[in-house]
């Protein structure tokens, strides 16, 4: 047997594509536009999310008998708040450089509506284990198409991964500048962002029909 | 026995003792953490000021690389001669003071000075203090001055070195929160390296400063008399942020300078 059972392989499996976050749930777009224009950006925020979000529903689902119902929206807020501030200040201390590169993606994460989601859909009803798994498979579902976006939108709107030019000098005229390639900066912009999902979730509808919703 | 969670008294208690334990959670960690925040902010100015000065490892890479943090008080030391506080107040430099003179009085390095209390003061009609840091590079002298102001979500810093003439020799800019990938670019070097050797000054010596501008036709910034550099796509509002705090910070050193002038021509 492997280290996982089948169920709980599916709790990470199936945010990666078809139950992932953003595309099949259009949760955590406000985070997706604003943050991809650098691939670079895209990987933080996909690593602080990944551990907000694992963190998180495990606190969550630890609390979940005695958190009162009238409250339980605000609760899972202060929890998330809490995390996302300790992250802040522990990055400030350790890793200085690391929290500047991180600037407003941590604040960011506090309003990213995955995670309050999966708190009130998964953790409010299942143990911390199961949590902690659907927590990271979601955090990856959302990790993949911040990466594709931000891979795209960097590339064709600045012609650098991770702040590397890849297309060639865009003033000497080389590389794919030379036939004539310009960088366009609307993909920097965040509608772009926004056309990019759609495309994404466009491809990934007419190759799999039971995506499809009446 | 279970818990009855949907009382309203049960409701009022687990809110207390949730506000409770996480404030305190998060108060322990602030103030336990505070002091190597403290020291990281304090080794982040020295690098800012010596990457201002040309004090870096950029020759190796494209990117931006700082002195490191563990010999970063010792090349501080090397490299920054000497360290003045200018009083300004009402339009002129009314005090000059060294660093020895300055921490007599007010029992803090000049580089810690904070730059935002310091602009608040002026808009109070009260006195600012203008720290200026002067270094050698390349076998030159140089003049580092602080400048802050808006960007488009939050502030914006940084430094500038200049020699005698206020022609750029130097800059670092940082930001709080501009737009990543857009006005975030100011940190980037080819935005920063655009302004070397550009003027504030007039022919006349009139202050005049450096503009952010769209469309200058000039993005290899060949032209260093136009008292322009190319703007970042989709950042106008940072941009002009950029030209605002250059203007207004840097014109505050011109009494400075034209000393200066005066007292080489002598």
């Amino acid at each position: 047997m492997g280290l996982l059972s089948k169920k709980d392989a599916k709790l990470i499996t199936d945010p990666l594509a078809d139950n992932n976050p953003i595309t099949i749930q259009v949760l955590g777009i406000c985070s997706a536009l604003a943050i991809t224009a650098e691939l670079k950006a895209s990987l933080v925020m996909s690593i602080a999310v990944l551990f907000v979000m694992g963190v998180g529903n495990v606190v969550i689902s630890l609390m979940r008998n005695v958190i009162p119902s009238k409250i339980r929206i605000i609760v899972q807020l202060i929890v998330v708040a809490a995390l996302v501030i300790i992250v802040d200040q522990v990055l400030k201390a350790y890793a200085y450089e690391l929290s500047k590169t991180l600037s407003v993606f941590v604040g960011l994460i506090i309003t990213n509506c995955i995670i309050m989601g999966r708190f009130e859909a998964f953790a409010l009803g299942n143990g911390p284990w199961r949590s902690f798994l659907d927590g990271i498979g979601n955090a990856l579902g959302y990790a993949v198409i911040l990466l594709i976006v931000g891979f795209f939108r960097e590339l064709l709107g600045a012609g650098t991964l991770f702040g590397i030019p890849v297309l060639g000098d865009p003033i000497e005229k080389t590389g794919v500048y030379s036939i004539g390639y310009e960088n366009n900066g609307f993909m920097l912009m965040p509608p772009m962002a926004l056309i990019v999902v759609g495309l994404i979730i466009w491809v990934q509808r007419s190759r799999n029909k039971a995506l499809i919703e009446d | 026995m279970a818990i009855n969670t949907d009382k309203n008294s049960y409701t009022v208690i687990f809110a207390v003792a949730m506000v409770l334990v996480v404030g305190s959670l998060l108060a322990f960690t602030a103030s336990s953490l505070k002091p190597n925040i403290a020291e990281n902010r304090r080794m982040e100015k020295q690098q800012n000021i010596l990457y201002a000065l040309g004090v870096n490892g950029n020759e190796s890479t494209g990117d931006i690389t700082f002195v490191s943090t563990d010999k970063v008080a010792e090349a501080f030391k090397t490299n920054i001669k000497e360290q003045l506080v200018l009083e300004y107040k009402d339009g002129n430099i009314v005090k000059t003071m060294n660093r020895e003179q300055y921490m007599d009085e007010y029992k803090q390095e000049p580089y810690l000075i904070d730059v935002k209390k310091q602009q608040a003061r002026l808009k109070a009609g009260e006195s600012r203090l203008l720290p200026l840091f002067i270094g050698e590079s390349e076998g030159k002298t140089y003049y580092v001055a602080p400048i802050r102001g808006k960007g488009l979500w939050d502030a914006i810093w940084g430094y500038v070195a200049l020699d005698e003439d206020m022609i750029v020799r130097g800059t670092f800019f940082d930001h709080a929160a501009e737009t990543p990938g857009l006005g975030a670019n100011i940190k980037q070097r080819y935005f920063m390296d655009d302004f070397y050797g550009e003027r504030l000054l007039t022919e006349a010596g009139v202050f005049k400063g450096i503009t952010v501008a769209k469309g200058n036709n000039d993005p290899k910034n060949e032209i260093k008399d136009d008292y322009e550099v190319d703007a970042l796509a989709g950042a106008t509002i940072t941009g002009d942020g950029v030209s605002a705090m250059i203007k207004n910070d840097l014109r505050l050193y011109l009494g400075y300078f034209e000393n200066l002038k005066k007292l080489a021509s002598k």
